[in-house]
Order: C-alpha cells, then structure tokens, then sequence
C-alpha cells in the first residue's frame, strides 16, 4: 500500500522529476473528468470520452508534430494554415477537378511536408528564428488557400463521405477511423522518440544544441526533420479535419497553431527543447477536449470560456515548470 | 601626492564551496596607476566585483574605505556615484545605439520637460571624444566600431561620469598591439589628469612599462605589493610572487613510455570569428600515444580556441595550417569528420558545451556515438544501458541510476560523465580542456588515474589547464602558450612553474 507520502518522495527523486508534468495534467484530467461525472449524469457514457477523440483526432495529429518542433526548442506557427490549405486543396481537386480520392491523399501530405522541409531549410541555413521563419509560412499557406477560393467547398466523394461517416464500433461505443488514424501516428511518433537516433538527437538539439554542436550530431538533418514531420502532420491532420467537416474551407482551423502549442505545453512539454513526451501532448489534447465537453454539457457559459480556462492552465504548467527545470547558475 | 585614494581591508568572499578571496587587502595610492595580477583564478576579478559593488556590502566580510570614508555600495550605481567606474573585460555597449547614446545611458542629458536634449547630448560626446583621443562621429552606431575603439567609447563614458578610480579589467586582452600602445598611452594622460586606475592585466611587459604600483594575487589572497616608480622591477621578479602555489593534490605514479606519434599540427593559424586578428598564430605540436602532454597559457592566450579549432573548426574563421593523424594528413571540417578521424575534445565548460544537463546518463555518454548502437536509425536501448552501466562502473560515476538526469550530479561526476561520452567514441587523441575545473580534491585525483589509465592503453592526451602544479603533475611534455604563439616547449623535468610563468607570459615587444 503505498502512502501519500510514499508517492511524494518518489516524485522528489531528479530521476521522476521530468515526469511531474505528466503527472499533473493526469491529475488535472481524472479531476476534471470526476468532476463531469459528478455533475452530469450523461458524463459516465463511455462514449463522452471516445467523443473527445473523435472531435479532437486532427488536434492530436498535429499536436504530435508540434511536440516534436518544441523538443528541438524551436516552434511552428504554421501548422494552422498548412491544416486549411490541405483541406481547400484537397476540396477543389475531389470536387472540382474530379481527381480520385487516392491521388489527392498522397498529393495533400507531399504538399505539407514539402512546406516545411523548405520552412526547416530556412531556418537552419540561413538561421532565422522559427518564429518569423513559420509566421511567414503561415501567411503563404493562408494565403494560397484564399488564391484557391473564399468560399466553402462541401466535399461528397464516396471515399470522403465514407471515412466521416463511418463507425468503428465495439460494444456500444465507436470511434470514427480518423481516431485510429490519430492513434497510430501517436504510437509512430512514441518510437521514434524513444527509439531512433532520430528521436535521441531531437531531445539532444533541444536540450543543448551547443554541445550537441560539440558532439557531432547531425543538427542541420535533425532541424529540418522535425519541421518537415511538424509539416506532414499539419497535412495529414487538415485530411482527418476534412474528413471531420466534409468540406474545404479557407477559415478551417484558424488558431489551431496556438491550441496545438497548448496542448503541448500541458502535456508537459518544455518550450525550451530538450524534455517532454508525446504521450504527454495526448493529455494535453485530452485536457483541451474536456474543457470543451464540460462547458457544453453545462450549456449556461459561453463556449469562449474554453479559451479562458485554457489561458490559465497554460500559465499555470508554465508556471510548474519553471518550478521543476534545474536553475542556470 | 602620496594619500590613499582606497583602502581595502580584509575582505573575504566566500562562495558555495570555495572561498574565493580570503582576508585581502590593497592601498591604491592618488594618481597611480595601480597593477593587479596573478594566475587565472586567483581572485583579481572577484576582488574588483567586490570593490564595484556587484557584489554588495553584506555579500562579503571586510572594509572598503574611499576617499577617506567608509563606503557601502548596494550595487553598480552606488559605485558610481562615489566615481568608481568598472570597465569589464567583456565591453557593455549596446551595439546598435551611437556612440554618444552609449556614453550617456542611463545618465542621459535632458532638456526642458525631461526630454533628451540630442544637441548637447552630441556636443558634449564630442568633447569626451576628443580627450580619449577618438576621431569619431558621436551619431555613428558602436557596432561599426572595433574593439580598441570601443574600449575608448567605455573609457569616454567613464569620464562623463566624473570618475576618479577606473578600474580596468585586462583592456588589451582582445586589442591588437597598436591598439594596446595608443590605450596605455591614454592611460598615462589620465593619470596626469589625477585619475587614478587599477588595471588588471595578465600582460607583465605591459605592466612594468605603465604602473606605479603592483599588487600579486594568489589563491585568493594578497601575496604582496610592489613598488614600481623607481624602475628596475623586471617581469621575472612579478612572476615570482605570481606562481608558487602549493601541491593541492597527489597525482598517481604513471611510468611513462611514449610510442609513435599520433597527432601533429603544423602552422596552425585561427582568426578570430568576428574581430581582425590571429587567436593562433602559427601554432606546431605533436603527442605520441601513451603520452601526457601540457599546454600552459594565461587567459586570452588561445588555449580553447587552438583545441577547438583542431577539434572540427568549431571555433574561428579562416583556419589555416596541416594536421596530420599517425602521420597522415587528414581534414577535419566538421566536429563529426572530427571524431571519425579519432580526435575527442572535453570542453572547459562542461555545463554549458559539453552536456545536455536535462538528459540522463545514458543518453550523454552514448550521444556522441550512438551510430555505434543502432541499426538503420534504431537505438538498441538495452546495449544503450548497458554501456552506461559499464562507464558508471568503469569509472566510479557516482549516480543512483543511469537514468538520473546529469544536471543533479555533482561537478567530478559531471565531469566523468563527459569523458564516458569521449571514451565511447574510441578515440586516439583526446583533448581535455580544464578537466579539474570546479572540482573538488577527491574526484581530481580520480580524473588524473582515468587520464593515466587511458595512456597507459596507448591513448593520446593533451592536458590544457590554468594550475601549472596540475600540468607539473600529469605531464610528460609541455608547451606553452602565449598571445597565440607557443613559445616553449618543456619536458617536464626540466619544467618549473617559474619557467612556465616566465614563457607564457613571454610577448613580442610593445610596439611604439
């Protein structure tokens, strides 16, 4: 039987002490869920809780690429650009152009990894700041999708239509195939973290890049990397939104980039580089959905107050990790 | 003329773990200009922070008097106020602000309403100008300025603040020799203004040439003052004073039988990155397996900057010269053509360049190498574990598991984590800046055995580190190193630290 106290010594140990966030967004979690089902009887369906993945799949694809840029220390502010041009692009080819479905699937995801792969070449060999270099990005691909067209272009391919109103059940409950797909990127991304040199590398550029300097590492391939992954996800994320919404529209995920940035700051992950895990960006994913389900099953706030209740959680992880991160001297 | 302007007397600083001066005193008598040198960290710097208020009254034991009263400063401002002016070593300007913008920040001259009157501002920076001797345009940016002349832009923001002691920390350590000549000189006219100046300089020809006094720092403490007006002090007898520090540690018996040779460079020349001048100027050295060998310098010297450009170019532009591994030219561009080639190189600074402290154990010592680990991009992480494991015992890293982040570690584990990381690279040559930096005696003496354990395998070590007893202790071999140029090279039974001292404070002559 292990004791409070037992458990807070444990957590005192530097070994666990990278753990703490995750830690504390699963308390967060299991107390806003304890919350819910306290309240609302409705709240103990199982299905309130496979609904959260289902209508935050996108956010948790491209959150997962997100959580890699932040590794690195760097950022990606493009990502809710790059998510609405994959969902125009993809709209006008199936609609209007009558591409088939797995053409225009490879197309959109070639498209976001390009971007930033050329985004990452910037910023490594010309060393700009991610910040302006993704800022930029940003306006390209909102603008493209402006270029493409300003209204709403509802998608009816068969294959679309199929993916979003498809089930997979068990018992039941069911999830759409978007959470399936949301899942095995989050899985993929976990191994390739843990795993690969690839992954070692990431949270070694962020954890110092100068003595990964020193050391060797390839930062240049590492750096344009991540960006170029961050970049796929957006795409792959803008396909599971398209699947979501059945359309394409320039509007779609305006803001994404900072949800995605919340949500991995949540899940524990430091903004300077170097510590956190996707693992914890699912949290931080869960956390947002919560927020989200909770104001709605209360149905009296105004749904503006997610963005309230996520303004101070931000501050207040933030705040726990300059509590937990070694002090420089 | 012959009144103290300053006293200190006993001061003690004290900081976590080290006490970095212990009861100092020093008389700065009016219109001198007043020498303070030693070894690196002896305390000059700690003691001139002390005394410009960095650190505050109450952060340190002792008495300043100035001026005949006893003063307390509570930070830079205080000092200021009382006319002690710092110029750090590492100049403070604001790049891109003019020259006029940087003399008067924080003092700026206002006209009506508070607002900055930009006319006299300009007029009076003119003036400034004038007397340090500087054909400038107050309204042109600093940036574009180099290093001398910048060093008079701080002396001209001194002046405005009607200073009376300037304090000086090794100004001529990043000048060029003409540079160095024309700032002496200003300082001698300062003098004859009344100003007086301690200056802090590791340069004796310089010393001997422009101070009225000298005061020797070592370990911390005062090791005497000399009288330099009547002329005839030379610089060997400042060394003397300088060097002489006890044999703080035992080092392990190491019987010494040096093979081939395996590293050796030839010429070498490094320009700094950004300034116009040579850190390494023509520079040639070898070491042969199961060898120990030295390189001796004062700060500024081109220690760091001769390893690292070794090392990869990490550090420097234009890096001419041969290198040649077990006689055999090859190009190191890159850090990791490098470390293909069998070169390692363990910076001084291990907190900041040579670890990620917020990584555990195993993933330090295994970054450097980790392609030896993997298999088509995937780490094996048990092998991965298991090398940590063998380097924790290996070399009696004290961690509770390899999975402890570094940063918790003390400085020695620290630092026996960046060699693991080295050794698994399996080089030939490793190059050890400062390995027992910050370390305490204990964890020193089991560096020294790692380093004559890793020799007596037939590796390579080059030892470059700021306590002479250290080199005296380890090395088979020494060179020493000064303003860029070897200028000696020692077996070390025929080494003393007199002899190091003298060569590496060893300059071509002042020119002008």
């Amino acid at each position: 039987m292990t004791t409070f106290a037992d458990v807070r010594s444990r957590l005192a140990r530097p070994q666990q002490r990278r753990y703490l966030p995750l830690y504390a967004t699963l308390a967060l979690l299991a107390l806003m869920y304890g919350s819910g089902v306290a309240q609302y009887e409705a709240f103990s369906d199982p299905q309130v809780v496979l609904n959260v993945f289902i209508d935050n799949g996108f956010l948790l694809v491209v959150a997962v690429g997100m959580t890699f840029v932040i590794l690195t220390g760097g950022i990606d502010l493009s990502v809710g650009a790059v998510v609405a041009l994959t969902t125009m692009v993809s709209a006008t080819l199936l609609q209007e152009q009558g591409w088939p479905a797995f053409t225009v699937l490879p197309l959109v995801l070639l498209i976001g990894a390009t971007l930033g792969f050329g985004m990452g070449c910037i910023i490594h060999y010309f060393e700009i700041q991610p910040f302006i270099v993704t800022l930029a990005g940003m306006f390209l691909a909102r603008g493209l999708c402006y270029t493409i067209g300003t209204s709403s272009i509802t998608i009816d391919d068969p294959f679309w239509t199929r993916m979003a109103q498809s089930k997979v059940r068990f018992g039941d409950n069911f999830i759409s195939p978007s959470v399936i797909i949301a899942l095995v990127v989050v899985l993929v991304a976990v191994y390739v973290l843990a795993f690969t040199r690839l992954g070692r590398n990431t949270y070694a550029i962020g954890g110092n890049p100068r003595s990964a300097h020193l050391m060797g590492l390839p930062i240049a391939r590492t750096r344009i990397a991540v960006y170029t992954i961050s970049g796929f996800c957006s795409a792959l994320g803008g396909v599971l939104l398209s699947f979501y919404m059945l359309s394409g529209n320039s509007l779609h995920a305006v803001g994404m980039e900072l949800d995605a940035i919340a949500a991995v700051v949540i899940g524990g992950t430091l903004l300077t580089g170097g510590s956190g895990f996707v693992l914890g960006t699912v949290l931080g994913v869960l956390v947002l959905g919560l927020i989200q389900t909770l104001i709605t099953f209360d149905g009296r706030l105004s749904s503006w107050w997610t963005k309230i209740v996520i303004g101070a959680l931000l501050f207040a992880f933030i705040l726990l990790q300059r509590l937990i991160t070694p002090r420089k001297r | 003329m012959d009144d103290a302007i300053l006293e200190m007397r006993g001061i003690t600083k004290r900081f976590p773990g080290v006490t970095a001066l212990e009861d100092v005193s020093l008389t700065v008598r009016r219109g001198q200009i007043h020498a303070i040198c030693g070894e690196n960290g002896a305390g000059k710097s700690t003691l001139m922070k002390v005394l410009s208020g960095v650190y505050p009254t109450g952060s340190y034991d002792g008495e300043i008097v100035f001026e005949g009263r006893p003063v307390h400063f509570g930070g830079i401002r205080d000092s200021e106020a009382v006319g002690i002016v710092i110029i750090h070593q590492e100049l403070a300007l604001v790049p891109y602000l003019s020259i006029a913008e940087n003399i008067f920040l924080g003092n700026e001259r206002r006209g009506r309403g508070g607002f900055i009157d930009w006319n006299r501002t300009n007029a009076d920076a003119a003036g400034l100008l004038a007397s340090v001797g500087l054909d400038e345009n107050p309204v042109s940016p600093v940036i574009q300025l180099g290093v001398g002349k910048q060093q008079l832009v701080e002396i001209a923001k001194a002046l405005s603040k009607e200073v009376r002691l300037l304090i000086l920390d090794e100004p001529t350590a990043a000048l060029n020799d003409v540079d160095s000549a024309h700032l002496l000189d200003l300082l001698r006219r300062l003098r004859d203004r009344g100003i007086t100046c301690i200056m802090i300089s590791h340069k004796l020809n310089e010393i001997t040439a422009i101070a009225d006094s000298t005061t020797v720092i070592r370990d911390g403490r005062t090791v005497e003052t000399i009288d330099m007006r009547g002329g005839g002090v030379t610089q060997e007898r400042i060394i003397r004073g300088m060097v002489g520090r006890d044999l703080d540690s035992f080092y392990p018996d190491r019987v010494s039988t040096p093979g081939e040779e395996v590293l050796r460079i030839e010429d070498w020349t490094v320009w700094h990155p950004v300034q116009h001048r040579k850190v390494v100027d023509g520079a040639s050295l070898t070491v042969r397996a199961g060898e120990v060998v030295g390189i001796a310098g004062l700060m500024g010297a081109g220690r760091t900057e001769l390893a690292m450009s070794v090392f990869g170019r990490s550090y420097g532009r234009d890096v001419s010269g041969r290198l040649y591994m077990r006689g055999r030219p090859v190009k190191a561009r890159t850090v990791a053509e490098a470390i293909g080639n069998g070169i390692a190189y363990a910076t001084e600074d291990r907190k900041r360049y040579g670890l990620n402290l917020i990584a555990d154990v195993r993933a330090n010592v295994s970054a450097a190498a980790l392609g030896k680990l993997s298999r088509a991009g995937w780490v094996n992480g048990n092998e991965e574990i298991k090398v940590a494991e063998e380097s924790r015992q290996d070399l009696n890293i004290k961690t509770p598991t390899v999975m402890d982040p570094v940063g918790t570690l003390s400085g020695g584990n620290q630092q026996k984590v960046v060699l693991s990381k080295w050794l698994f690279t399996d080089p030939d040559v490793l190059i050890l800046d400062e390995p027992t930096r910050g370390i305490d005696v204990g964890a020193k003496f089991e560096i020294y055995t790692i380093i004559n354990r890793l020799v007596a395998q037939g590796k390579a070590v080059i030892v470059i580190s700021s306590e002479l007893p250290e080199l005296l202790g380890m090395c088979d071999r020494i060179y020493t190193l000064s303003a860029g140029r070897i200028t000696g090279e020692l077996a070390v039974d025929q080494a003393t630290q007199e002899t190091l001292m003298a060569l590496m404070t060893k300059e071509k002559e002042l020119a002008g």
